[in-house]
């Protein structure tokens, strides 16, 4: 039941892109085609479902006060968690490097359609920020670690997803010509974030 | 038939550099650009995750601004020094060492010197590493520029970032709280005469509203920052 609730709680409450506006770069950049939104958003999950689970194992066992402690007495007293910065990019760039290859690989046209899109998730805001406010958190177990990176990853699918099917519709209509494009793009987002505030408080 | 000896001189002759004074008119444009023309945030599209969940109020975003100030000018400087040496394939990993280097060192001064803020702040400090207008900047500009021109690129790009993030934080905090950096503004006269803050200007969401009316003034003005759709 408490992973149902971090879940929903990850995509909808706690939305990456509504409630913390992390990853707006790539949020912004590609969402003016709903095929490659939904790719770079899938990608996305991917990523964040791995590096987090990871980051709380590194977090966990090497960084915080006192995580050193199984390598015996002597470490018991060490304080790493200046590192976490460098540990967890360093972490989430090699996993990117490692998703490029195998999209390359398996998917040849969605490498072609992400093109710049796909070494830049490793600059992706919303990345890292799972990874820190997982560490901010302080979750229990690695599972719960895991479902919070899953859910914060589809929440951002779902957001960029929504604003890209948005986009591709209001190219039809009239709007003010110093609004199109980054303008309007931010004031929808705006109302979709108020429409998201609706979410606040609800619990399962 | 023998070729006419050419007149042109060697092209090695034509290297001698010109020295180019320390603030010439392109090095102060690359100061100068980035806060209206080409800013980072409205017209380069950078660097915005972070730029909206921390312009609640004003103190948080002049600290941000001269975090991203210090980070970007030096990143810029130690790219540009290195940028010979950095094999193209891992650069972007050699990018993120340096500055994930720099924004733990600033992070750790904001932590000894500035701990309130620097709690405000959270991890947003630690978001500087991913915030794509240093990332951005970095391979645009630092990569193919010498050290001073970089360091000029850096300081500009942060300033006309920061530029964006205190003005939206203006609007937030003065029709949110009523008070600017701290400091209450609005007279409490014109609260007896019935006047509320706004609690919608303290809420996320207002932060990409603001900006967006920002983005319409700033092209209403400036025309040719027009998009085509």
């Amino acid at each position: 039941m408490d992973f149902v609730n971090l879940f929903v709680k990850s995509i909808f409450i706690e939305n990456m892109i509504f409630a913390y506006f992390l990853g707006m770069c790539s949020y912004l950049a590609v969402s003016k085609t709903v095929k490659t939104a939904v790719g770079l958003g899938f990608a996305v999950i991917f990523v964040l479902s791995i590096t987090v689970p990871i980051n709380y194992l590194l977090d966990n066992y090497l960084l915080k006060p006192g995580a050193m402690s199984w390598l015996g007495e002597d470490y018991a007293e060490l304080d790493l968690s200046f590192l976490s910065f460098i540990m967890f990019i360093a972490v989430i760039a090699s996993m990117v490097q490692l998703v490029e290859m195998i999209v390359e690989k398996f998917a040849p046209a969605l490498y072609g359609a992400l093109g710049i899109f796909l070494p830049l998730i490793a600059v992706n805001c919303a990345i890292l920020g799972g990874s820190l406010f997982m560490q901010q958190k302080s979750f229990a177990s690695i599972g719960e670690s895991a479902v919070y990176g899953f859910g914060s990853g589809v929440g951002w699918l779902l957001a960029i997803l929504a604003i890209a099917a948005i986009r591709e519709k209001i190219a039809y209509s009239n709007v003010p010509s110093p609004l199109r494009g980054l303008g309007i793009t931010f004031i929808i987002t705006g109302l979709m974030a108020i429409g998201f505030m609706s979410f606040m408080g609800i619990k399962l | 038939m023998s070729k006419p000896k050419s007149t042109k001189k060697p092209a090695i002759f034509f290297v001698a550099k010109e020295r180019e004074p320390l603030f010439s008119k392109k090095n102060r444009g690359l100061l100068k650009d980035p806060l209206d023309d080409n800013n980072p945030i409205t017209v380069q599209v950078l660097g915005i995750c972070s730029a909206l969940a921390i312009t609640v109020q004003l103190k948080p975003a002049v600290v941000m601004t001269l975090s991203v100030i210090a980070v970007m000018a030096a990143s810029n400087v130690i790219v540009s020094i290195l940028r010979n040496a950095i094999p193209n394939r891992i650069r972007i990993i050699v990018q993120l060492v340096v500055v994930a280097s720099m924004v733990i060192l600033v992070d750790q001064v904001l932590r000894a010197y500035a701990y309130d803020v620097s709690k405000q702040l959270s991890i947003f400090i630690g978001l500087i590493i991913t915030n794509c207008i240093v990332m951005g900047r970095l391979e645009a500009f630092a990569l193919g520029n010498g050290v001073w021109k970089s360091f000029l690129d850096g300081v500009g790009n942060a300033a006309g970032y920061g530029f964006m993030l205190i003005l939206v934080a203006f609007f937030r905090e003065l029709f949110g709280s009523g008070k600017l950096y701290g400091y209450q503004v609005i007279p409490d006269s014109i609260y007896e005469m019935g006047y509320e803050n706004n609690g919608l200007m303290l809420l996320s969401p207002m932060a990409l509203i603001t900006l967006g009316i920002i983005i319409w003034v700033q092209r209403a003005r400036n025309r040719k920052l027009i998009e085509k759709n």
